[in-house]
């Protein structure tokens, strides 16, 4: 049974929503906004998370993790979208852990996974080096230098890039810029010397920096994986994130639609309430039914990661190409529903507009992933 | 489940042992066995499988035994629809009596009613058509006029009806019908089962955009209809209707997955009719229109396929609600994607200068305008999700 949760999952979804609906609303995220907070996120919060066992949903019971799978982490994070809480949730519980599973020796996994799911070591992957998601267009370059490497170049949006404690840098040892042949994953300290981290300001009030390696150096030992078979652990590890960022927006389109339908019903003009025009309700009624079409691919999506990844690139794809027409959709309908007030900073739709505009660029917009799409698929 | 295993298996080793080869290959309009008193079966082997089908149960599987039902659960209704399709076994019985107004009739029905009109059903002896629509109440079906006078013993009959589907080839239709003229609308009709042969009912087809003329003109004058062909009670037909509408509703969102006639695929005709470069279509907006295509229907069955999970975990979801709006808008823009990729050897009507193939594929394409229309159209549908799920106000 992939498609319906079970009663674990669904409770764990009730708890989730309680936390973070009290503790990390969207009012938290304006708070961090405005006092221009240097990490952009709250450190206790993470802790609490961390402590429920959410920064190693997906971590096996060996390591320390809460091995609740994919679907469980879905409801988690589906909930922290609902609420726009800015955490290390998807850069290190996801993306970072994934690396370390799918790609670390035994070794590293038992010292790093740990940690990640105690909440006290943060990842971030740097890997994109233009101002479009191009997994292996990979200019920084690693050069063999006795047993370790040198790392140079440069790397922007790199999500929570200038908090993170550990940085996954995809660095190119042979091949050409777009080959996938040559990559290699390199544990970077995030204050290693050589490493510059610029923040960025971006429209959604989160968190990424962009950043400069200027003769790194790192160990043999820092790899994850095989040099120059970095794609193999890559790929997956994107497709995890791809599919954790679509449960994400999943939590956008819910709760912006929600608040939007919810406004249809209190308010009044022409002497009647809004949502009795017909031209409103057949917009909304069409969003309801793209709701439900993306929430049968995510579910999907979800759960091949831990039932059927061979299924999983052409699943990602579908579901994070989905998800961002979908909170395209939504919240431009959010906002144009809502009237003149929609377009104040006082109300929270804006903040679901703008976020949804920087998940629809992470991890690949929805080009990119048509055509991924479209090639997997023999055309 | 070890039980549903060991079905499974007993179901492979009968259809193995009693399906004709000839019933496994891809089935043509020509070639479906409707029923009825006016049918005949277009092959010796199709009336061999629809025999042994029928004395199964299998023509109806998950209808009670005791009116000639197969009986089956939910579950192993399913594994039989598996393993029928792993050997692309024919179905062995078409029509509205199974679709629709069987599951009506088991659930409002008389004993009487149920004796007399599922078996016939199962057996394929009674074909049946629906008799909703009027001139003049389309989307508004409420509003129909074709009364019923309550004469004593009997409802005198009088009016008309359209989209009677294949209504010429049928015996029987089961219809809305005013049987009170001076109450709000809804609460006036009642549903009503009429025997074709009966004096009076006289039947005209419609020739379509498609150049098909399935779709009829039926009319009633003076007709006599017993007392006992009330499904329901009086004046409660509307609700009768709404339930039957959510049968017709799904079977339409499911006909683009198990479309009767043998069609090209957006992916085959891709593979036919466009050029490729480097293992990539050359034409960018057909390749993007294509994927949008497969992302949608990969996203259709998926629903489908959750709505029944869904019911399988005694779970409700707004899905099933969407699904005739998403189904046969699918189907619209599947029929436009493929007349896109056809070209002009899309265009033919008929003659040697297309294939039968590219013919049949303009045709499908006329017929699917009418998908967004029939069975409540796509606007009725959104109202709809926007009363009942959405609980928007009402003007």
């Amino acid at each position: 049974m992939a498609l319906v949760l079970n009663e674990e999952q669904r409770l764990l979804q009730e708890t989730a929503k309680d936390f973070l609906g009290s503790r990390a609303p969207v009012e938290a995220l304006r708070k961090l906004r405005d006092k221009r907070d240097a990490i952009g996120y709250e450190a206790a919060l993470w802790q609490e998370m961390a402590e429920m066992g959410w920064a190693s949903i997906i971590v096996p019971e060996t390591y320390g993790g809460l091995e609740f799978g994919f679907l469980g982490l879905g409801v988690v994070i589906e909930e922290a979208g609902r609420t726009l809480t800015a955490s290390p949730l998807l850069c290190s519980g996801v993306v970072g852990a994934s690396a370390i599973l799918l790609g670390g020796s035994e070794e590293q996994k038992q010292s790093l996974l740990p940690a990640i799911a105690q909440g006290e070591l943060t990842f971030a992957l740097a890997l994109e080096e233009t101002h479009h998601h191009r997994p292996h267009h990979i200019g920084v370059t690693a050069s063999q230098q006795g047993d370790g490497y040198v790392l140079n170049g440069s790397k922007c949006f790199v999500l929570d890039g200038h908090s993170a404690d550990r940085l996954i840098v995809v660095a190119r040892s042979h091949g050409k810029l777009r080959e996938t042949e040559g990559l290699s994953l390199f544990l970077v300290e995030g204050d290693a010397p050589g490493v510059t981290r610029t923040r960025t300001i971006m429209a959604d009030s989160r968190n990424a920096a962009n950043i400069h390696l200027n003769n790194v150096t790192v160990a043999a030992s820092s790899i994850l994986g095989e040099v120059g078979d970095g794609w193999s652990v890559l790929e997956p590890v994107l497709d995890r994130g791809r599919v954790a960022l679509a449960a994400e927006m999943m939590g956008y389109a819910l709760e912006s639609f929600e608040r939007t339908v919810n406004y249809l019903k209190e308010r009044e003009q022409f002497g009647v309430l809004i949502g009795t025009f017909q031209s409103l309700q057949h917009r909304a009624a069409h969003i309801q039914s793209e709701l439900e079409l993306s929430r049968s691919v995510l579910l999907q999506a979800l759960s091949s990661v831990d039932d059927s990844p061979e299924e999983l690139p052409v699943m990602a794809s579908l579901a994070k190409s989905r998800l961002n027409e979908l909170v395209k959709l939504v919240t431009n309908e959010a906002v144009q529903m809502h009237g003149g007030i929609g377009v104040t900073d006082d109300l929270e739709i804006g903040f679901f507009l703008k976020r949804a505009r920087s998940a629809m660029q992470i991890f690949g917009d929805t080009g990119y992933h048509k055509d991924r799409y479209a090639t997997l698929n023999g055309y | 489940m070890e039980d549903l295993e060991q079905f499974r298996l007993d179901t492979r080793e009968w259809l193995a042992a009693n399906c004709p080869d000839s019933q496994r290959q891809p089935i043509t309009p020509e070639q479906q066995y409707w029923g009825g008193r006016k049918g005949s079966f277009p092959s010796k082997d199709a009336q061999t499988w629809f025999e042994r089908m029928r004395d199964k149960g299998w023509t109806a599987p998950e209808w009670p035994t005791s009116y000639g039902g197969g009986g089956l659960s939910p579950q192993q209704g399913r594994v039989l629809k598996e393993e029928m399709k792993r050997i692309h076994a024919r179905t062995p019985l078409f029509g509205l009596g199974l679709w629709m107004l069987g599951p009506a009739v088991l659930e409002y029905g008389s004993e009487e009613q149920k004796q007399q009109h599922i078996r016939a059903i199962v057996n394929g002896e009674h074909r049946w058509c629906q008799g909703y629509s009027e001139p003049g109440a389309g989307s508004d079906l409420a509003s129909l006029q074709c009364k019923a006078e309550d004469k004593g013993d009997h409802f005198l009959v009088n009016g008309s009806k359209i989209w009677t589907t294949t209504a010429d080839k049928c015996d029987w239709i089961f219809c809305l019908v005013r049987t009170d003229p001076d109450v709000k609308k809804q609460e006036g009709i009642s549903f009503l089962l009429i025997d074709m042969d009966d004096p009076g009912v006289s039947t005209t087809p419609i020739e379509l955009i498609s150049g098909e003329s399935e779709f009829c003109q039926t009319f009633f004058d003076n007709v006599e209809v017993p007392k006992e062909n009330l499904v329901g009670e009086l004046n409660k037909g509307w609700s009768v209707a709404k339930a039957l509408l959510v049968h017709e509703r799904k079977l339409m969102s499911e006909m683009g997955s198990e479309s009767p006639r043998q069609v090209l695929t957006p992916n085959e005709a891709a593979k036919q009719y466009l050029e490729f470069e480097d293992g990539k279509i050359v034409d960018a907006r057909l390749r993007s229109d294509l994927a949008d295509y497969d992302m949608l229907m990969q996203a259709v069955a998926l629903t489908h396929f959750r709505t029944f999970e869904e019911k399988a975990a005694g779970m409700r979801s707004a899905a099933p609600m969407v699904m005739k709006y998403v189904g046969t808008e699918a189907e619209k823009t599947k029929s436009e994607l493929l007349l896109a990729i056809l070209g002009s050897r899309g265009l033919g009507w008929e003659g040697d200068g297309f294939t039968e193939q590219e013919i049949d594929t303009l045709r499908l394409w006329a017929m699917s305008k009418a998908m967004t229309i029939a069975g409540g159209s796509s606007e009725v549908q959104l109202n709809l999700i926007a009363q009942k799920i959405l609980e928007l106000p009402q003007p």
